[in-house]
């Protein structure tokens, strides 16, 4: 089994502070299991502020006015929807970079109920101008987009979750991957869903574009993907969230899109990550209905050019 | 009190304004000699900050061990704008069309249009914290440069202030300085609350009359190693 992707990220977010000096780290209380030998190599860098995630989110923003690159952690409910208003004043209107890296995701932590879900996150940092939303299918891969994050100035939203591929692949900002070649319409997978959706299509003649970087989102490379312009995403965070992007990449062509991932309804359910999957019809079987319905109604109705 | 400073004897290097002239400089902003009572409560706090306490000038704006000042309580920025005119850090001919489409001067300030802003302001409880991080941040890069901080006491309202207020006391931040211009226009309040939370944080507090510079000075000079400190500057009641 390959490493877990929270894990690789505290451990290479404790890399890159032993690294360089301007890097901190800015926790609130969650993965501290993880960070107390850097925290204690690096009293003035790494920095616990308690379960206070306002003051979490503003002391990273404080910090990179002084010049520093801060890495932010916590789960991603607390981190983007509890502070949201911190991330927009202190990180976009200041004019900082920084990195914010959220876990737990849509449904990491399944049995924690709703108070411990985000699966809006990636569409609220979509309401902010300018921010690369990563979203890592391994941790492999988590290990190069923290790294990839941290050594630029920008700011970034890397979204760490316990689902994962087989396989990583080597990251490639800003462009996505071609997976597969077909014909019948291109299925784009981001982060964790890449396996599932490699499974779900077996036989049914499918492009697959996969992206471990969402935004800024490769609408060229879909374009230049695309056999016929019917698309499938399929996002492990909240559907539709890139289908925005999607239509201003085909805006000129008249073209269908099917947006898969988590369902805006509250679940109202505890058990595993894997009962969310498919409850959410993110498993195999479930995206293998929904991508075989809509590629019928495609034959159904036929494209005129 | 100290009123009516000539520039001559104050700020010859600086354009030749004083003290005495901030009020000129704000009525080219209200087109009167009227002021909101949030812009003036602010006045002598920030003029004894750039005149005697910040060491910062319009050629430091960029240098990173200099002073800093939060203006957290964005709104009224008047006498903000007046001294920063005054201090030469902007141009006084940008004061009389502020707030205007084409003026870098609005009713918040910000940090990305007005040199010598140090963060763009307007929602409350966003610069306590802010300056908790770069605190934090002077410190790890070892200057020993001095972040001020002010704030209305009515903002102490939003909760994100007793987060940083907490912190900063727990790790000693002696670098930060919180200057709470008090003109007892939170809602709930209660008397003496404010330096007594501060204290019960670890913080060494002050209460001044915000309206006296020789008082001002004393407490913003007036430093305890291992600790940040708080000066409650009290004005006249607001309405």
């Amino acid at each position: 089994m390959s490493r877990d992707p929270r894990r690789t990220f505290a451990r290479t977010a404790a890399t890159l502070v032993d690294e360089d000096l301007s890097v901190a780290l800015v926790y609130a209380e969650i993965s501290g299991q993880f960070f107390g030998d850097v925290e204690r190599r690096h009293p003035e860098r790494v920095i616990n502020v308690g379960i206070r995630e306002q003051l979490l989110v503003s002391t990273g923003a404080g910090l990179a006015l002084t010049g520093m690159r801060p890495i932010v952690h916590t789960f991603a409910s607390f981190l983007v929807e509890r502070a949201f208003e911190q991330i927009k004043l202190d990180f976009n209107h200041q004019d900082v970079g920084g990195v914010l890296v959220g876990s737990g995701g849509s449904f990491d932590i399944s049995g924690g109920g709703r108070t411990h879900q985000a699966p809006g996150d990636v569409a609220l940092i979509d309401t902010l101008p300018g921010w690369n939303v990563h979203v890592p299918g391994h941790a492999d891969e988590v290990e190069q987009l923290v790294r990839l994050a941290v050594s630029g100035s920008g700011r970034d939203y890397v979204r760490v979750v316990g689902q994962q591929n087989r396989t990583a692949f080597p990251v490639t900002p800003g462009r996505f991957r071609p997976v597969l070649a077909g014909s019948r319409g291109t299925v784009l997978a981001v982060g964790p869903m890449l396996d599932p959706v490699l499974e779900a299509v077996a036989g049914l003649d499918v492009s697959v574009l996969y992206a471990s970087t969402v935004r800024p989102f490769d609408g060229r490379g879909l374009r230049a993907a695309l056999n016929r312009p019917d698309v499938v995403v399929v996002e492990p965070y909240l559907a539709g969230t890139s289908a925005r992007l999607v239509n201003d990449a085909l805006a000129d062509l008249p073209h269908r899109v099917l947006s898969l991932g988590v369902r805006n309804e509250e679940l109202r359910r505890y058990g595993s990550p894997a009962d969310h999957i498919a409850a959410h019809g993110l498993d195999a079987a479930g995206l293998r209905r929904s991508i075989s319905g809509f590629l019928a109604e495609s034959a159904d109705f036929a494209p005129v050019a | 009190m100290v009123l009516g400073m000539t520039s001559t004897q104050t700020l010859p290097e600086h354009k030749g304004y004083g003290y005495g002239d901030l009020r000129g400089l704000m009525s080219l902003m209200t087109g009167d000699e009227k002021h909101t009572a949030a812009a003036t409560s602010t006045l002598d706090v920030v003029w004894v900050l750039y005149d005697r306490i910040l060491d910062v000038t319009p050629e430091t704006v960029d240098d990173p061990a200099r002073d800093r000042f939060y203006l957290s309580k964005g709104h009224g920025p008047m006498a903000y704008y007046a001294t920063l005119a005054a201090k030469g850090f902007i141009p006084v001919d940008w004061l009389a069309d502020w707030a205007s489409y084409e003026s870098p001067l609005g009713h918040h300030p910000d940090r990305n249009l007005v040199p010598g802003v140090e963060i763009s302001s307007g929602s409350l409880g966003h610069g306590l914290p802010l300056a908790v991080g770069t605190a934090l941040g002077l410190r790890a890069q070892g200057m020993g440069s001095r972040i001020v901080v002010l704030v209305g006491d009515a903002e102490l309202d939003e909760g994100s202030n007793h987060e940083a207020v907490e912190l900063a006391g727990a790790l000693g931040l002696e670098g930060l300085t919180v200057v709470v211009v008090d003109n007892r226009s939170s809602t709930h309040n209660r008397p003496g609350r404010i330096e007594r939370r501060f204290a019960t944080e670890g913080w060494s507090a002050a209460v001044v009359d915000g309206r006296n510079h020789a008082e001002l000075e004393l407490a913003l000079k007036q430093r305890t190693p291992g600790r940040p400190s708080v000066v409650v500057a009290q004005v006249e009641e607001k309405f």
